[in-house]
């Protein structure tokens, strides 16, 4: 198991957006998070990377290798150095950084060198940037974004754009990728690029793929396990055929027929 | 046509409104003694005239600023070729030989310039220097970092005061009370970051506008230690080997330190500028979220630069100290961070270039105005509101040196890259 999440809670003031909910991840799987919006896919999202601190309940991960362990209240670049990176419901890229620079910005918690390193540039510091260069720029051919390497960030295709999020998030080393709605705002062309994109890293990364999507079709095309929430609790979990003929699902989605 | 004549007819409904809103205090003149009413006409004419050329000028500026307007005739022949000089003058300066002329004639000139020009000159020029490096200094902290600080003459005056107080009651010299300065006010910012590492933007210069203020403030009243608002005087000046020097030796020294200073200064910003460091700072800078995200502490990124930052101000307090031999909290007032914040700004938020040019035209263009002192702050105010209407960047604003490769270097490592995996494959 890469994720264990038992009865996290969030509650802000009086609104408990996160509602005991569980939720685990086995090394390799891909996992949808869905759910009307609203339902607290989101903030679920945030407490797992830090960005808030839970109200309750735990949170467990560790890389497929080695023993899992709380992560639960932590800060988000902790979470990032342990293994668990993200991208963003809406694109948070460095926009005026070159495309190589945001991904050596993923690369930065894996960085050793210092202040004093900076500015007499002594050869360690020199070797360490050096092979940051290269490994951003290996990264950038993977995901097939290395033409634009000198671009600046805010210049690149809507698409690009979204793929460069996964480029950085990937630039950290995790063994958990953290997608918020990775297809949103994609054209059909594009969401198959991304689909086939995911499906790579998983099986070459050695990676396990933990998304939140609005987009049915590539949720049921891409994802082994499905979990649904709304109004901050699980209403359903299984695999996807399962999840799409669930009645509480299809309520949750569609609401009451009120006759009924 | 119509165009123009509507916007004469706006020009002219300005003027109006401001011969209506001058005419109480410029045209009617009452003498309470012999109680009578002179009326000044002329006055009004000249309001009138003025404020409608202005007017006309200025519209015409934005437009041209928008590009609903094209210059013709005359003004885009001359536009065009201000346009082209400007492009040849960047790529001339972009190539490595002419920098390194370019600097090391500046290099000359600045070597040479106390020997050319009589110590008033040379102070003026301290003067500038000294805020050439307060500027660097501050533009580490809102240039790269991106925090709004509005109270780094604090970080002057710590340094200042470390000088003069060490001096006066442990007898400590010049020499070891640079580095002491420096580090001080290093401390007492990381200090003041610590707790309010939460808070950003205008908040953040809140409180370090009311940091500056408590600084000063201390120092003004705690007279049994500061000697308060009659400040210390009598601190010694830079010495040099135990050599006694004249007024004007002394003069062209300070000015050498300061210079030294200066291309330190310049130094360490532009190796930090364009390392990891400065790396973490940029993102931090253009987005605070995704940057921790990315596992950048954003506690460490944002201490580093308060505490680098400042190390400047107290740096260059320490030499103001001993320059002037006397100091009060006077010298250090929050009108002191908005100058220092304004060459930031003016200069080009981020830009060394920019700072540099940014410093030396504020204190440089007020000196040489003294001819005009009544005016000197109208021709103040109206350079930094015209700059930050049609040069918001400054006036060299800042180019990221990013990182680029060139295609060759690209492919080869790609290449590698994919030979190492078919390695691991088989």
């Amino acid at each position: 198991m890469v994720l264990d999440v038992q009865k996290l809670t969030m509650d802000f003031g009086g609104l408990r957006a996160v509602d005991h909910v569980d939720l685990h991840i086995q090394h390799g799987e891909i996992v949808a998070l869905i759910g009307p919006n609203g339902a607290g896919k989101t903030t679920f999202f945030n407490c797992v990377t830090g960005m808030y601190k839970p109200t309750g309940g735990e949170i467990k991960a560790g890389r497929p290798e080695a023993e899992i362990q709380s992560i639960k209240g932590l800060k988000p670049h902790i979470i990032t150095k342990h293994g668990l990176a993200r991208t963003f419901q809406n694109i948070r890229l460095f926009p005026e950084m070159t495309v190589l620079e945001n991904v050596m910005i993923g690369r930065d918690c894996r960085l050793k060198s210092g202040i004093i390193g900076a500015i007499f540039r002594d050869p360690r510091t020199r070797a360490e940037e050096a092979q940051v260069v290269k490994d951003s720029l290996l990264i950038l051919d993977k995901i097939g974004l290395a033409q634009w390497a000198n671009e600046a960030a805010m210049n690149l295709p809507y698409g690009a754009q979204r793929r460069l999020e996964i480029a950085r998030a990937l630039a950290t080393e995790p063994f958990l990728l953290l997608l918020d709605e990775p297809a949103a705002g994609m054209n059909p062309h594009e969401t198959r690029q991304l689909v086939e994109l995911i499906r790579r890293l998983r099986d070459e990364e050695n990676l396990s793929i933990f998304l939140i999507e609005h987009d049915m079709s590539l949720v049921m095309n891409l994802s082994e396990r499905i979990y649904v929430m709304d109004y901050g609790k699980l209403i359903a979990s299984g695999k996807p055929e399962e999840v799409k003929k669930d009645p509480v699902v299809i309520k949750a989605y569609l609401g009451e027929d009120v006759s009924a | 046509m119509t165009q123009r004549l509507h916007e004469l007819r706006r020009s002219l409904l300005v003027s109006l409104w401001f011969m209506l809103l001058t005419f109480p205090i410029m045209v009617i003149r009452v003498n309470t003694i012999t109680g009578t009413i002179r009326w000044r006409w002329s006055n009004l004419a000249l309001i009138g005239i003025g404020s409608f050329v202005i007017s006309v000028v200025w519209r015409y500026a934005m437009q041209r600023k928008t590009g609903e307007v094209r210059a013709t005739g005359v003004f885009a022949q001359v536009g065009a070729r201000v346009g082209a000089g400007a492009e040849k003058v960047r790529t001339v300066l972009d190539s490595p030989k002419v920098r390194v002329r370019l600097v090391s004639g500046l290099l000359a000139a600045a070597v040479a310039y106390p020997f050319l020009t009589s110590m008033y000159h040379t102070n003026i020029m301290i003067t500038a220097l000294t805020y050439v490096v307060l500027g660097l200094g501050l533009n580490i902290i809102i240039g790269l970092g991106g925090m709004l600080h509005i109270g780094y003459a604090a970080f002057y005056a710590i340094g200042a005061y470390s000088y003069a107080l060490l001096n006066m009651y442990f007898g400590i010299n010049f020499w070891l009370a640079l580095p002491i300065g420096a580090a001080l006010a290093g401390l007492f910012s990381l200090l003041i970051g610590l707790p309010t590492l939460r808070l950003r933007g205008d908040y953040l210069a809140i409180v370090t506008l009311a940091f500056a203020e408590i600084t000063r403030l201390v120092l003004q009243n705690w007279q049994q230690v500061t000697g308060g608002a009659a400040g210390i005087p009598n601190i010694p000046r830079p010495q040099l080997f135990g050599m006694t020097m004249r007024l004007h030796q002394t003069t062209t020294f300070v000015y050498f330190i300061m210079l030294a200073v200066v291309i330190l200064t310049i130094f360490v910003v532009h190796r930090l500028e364009n390392s990891r460091i400065g790396r973490q700072w940029v993102a931090m800078k253009e987005d605070y979220i995704a940057c921790q995200a990315m596992g950048v502490s954003i506690a460490k990124a944002k201490l580093t630069a308060l505490g680098i930052g400042a190390v400047w101000g107290g740096l260059v307090g320490v030499i103001f100290a001993a320059r002037t031999t006397f100091i009060n909290p006077a010298s250090f007032t929050v009108w002191e961070s908005v100058i220092i914040l304004s060459t930031v700004v003016l200069g080009g938020m981020g830009s060394i270039p920019g700072v540099f040019v940014g410093a030396l035209v504020l204190m440089l263009l007020p000196e040489y105005l003294r001819p005009f002192a009544q005016y000197r702050m109208l021709i103040f105010g109206a350079l930094l509101v015209t700059m930050m209407v049609f040069r918001p960047g400054g006036f060299i604003k800042k180019r990221r040196k990013a990182y680029t490769i060139t295609e060759a270097e690209k492919q080869s490592v790609i290449e590698a890259g994919a030979e190492a995996d078919e390695d691991t494959e088989e």
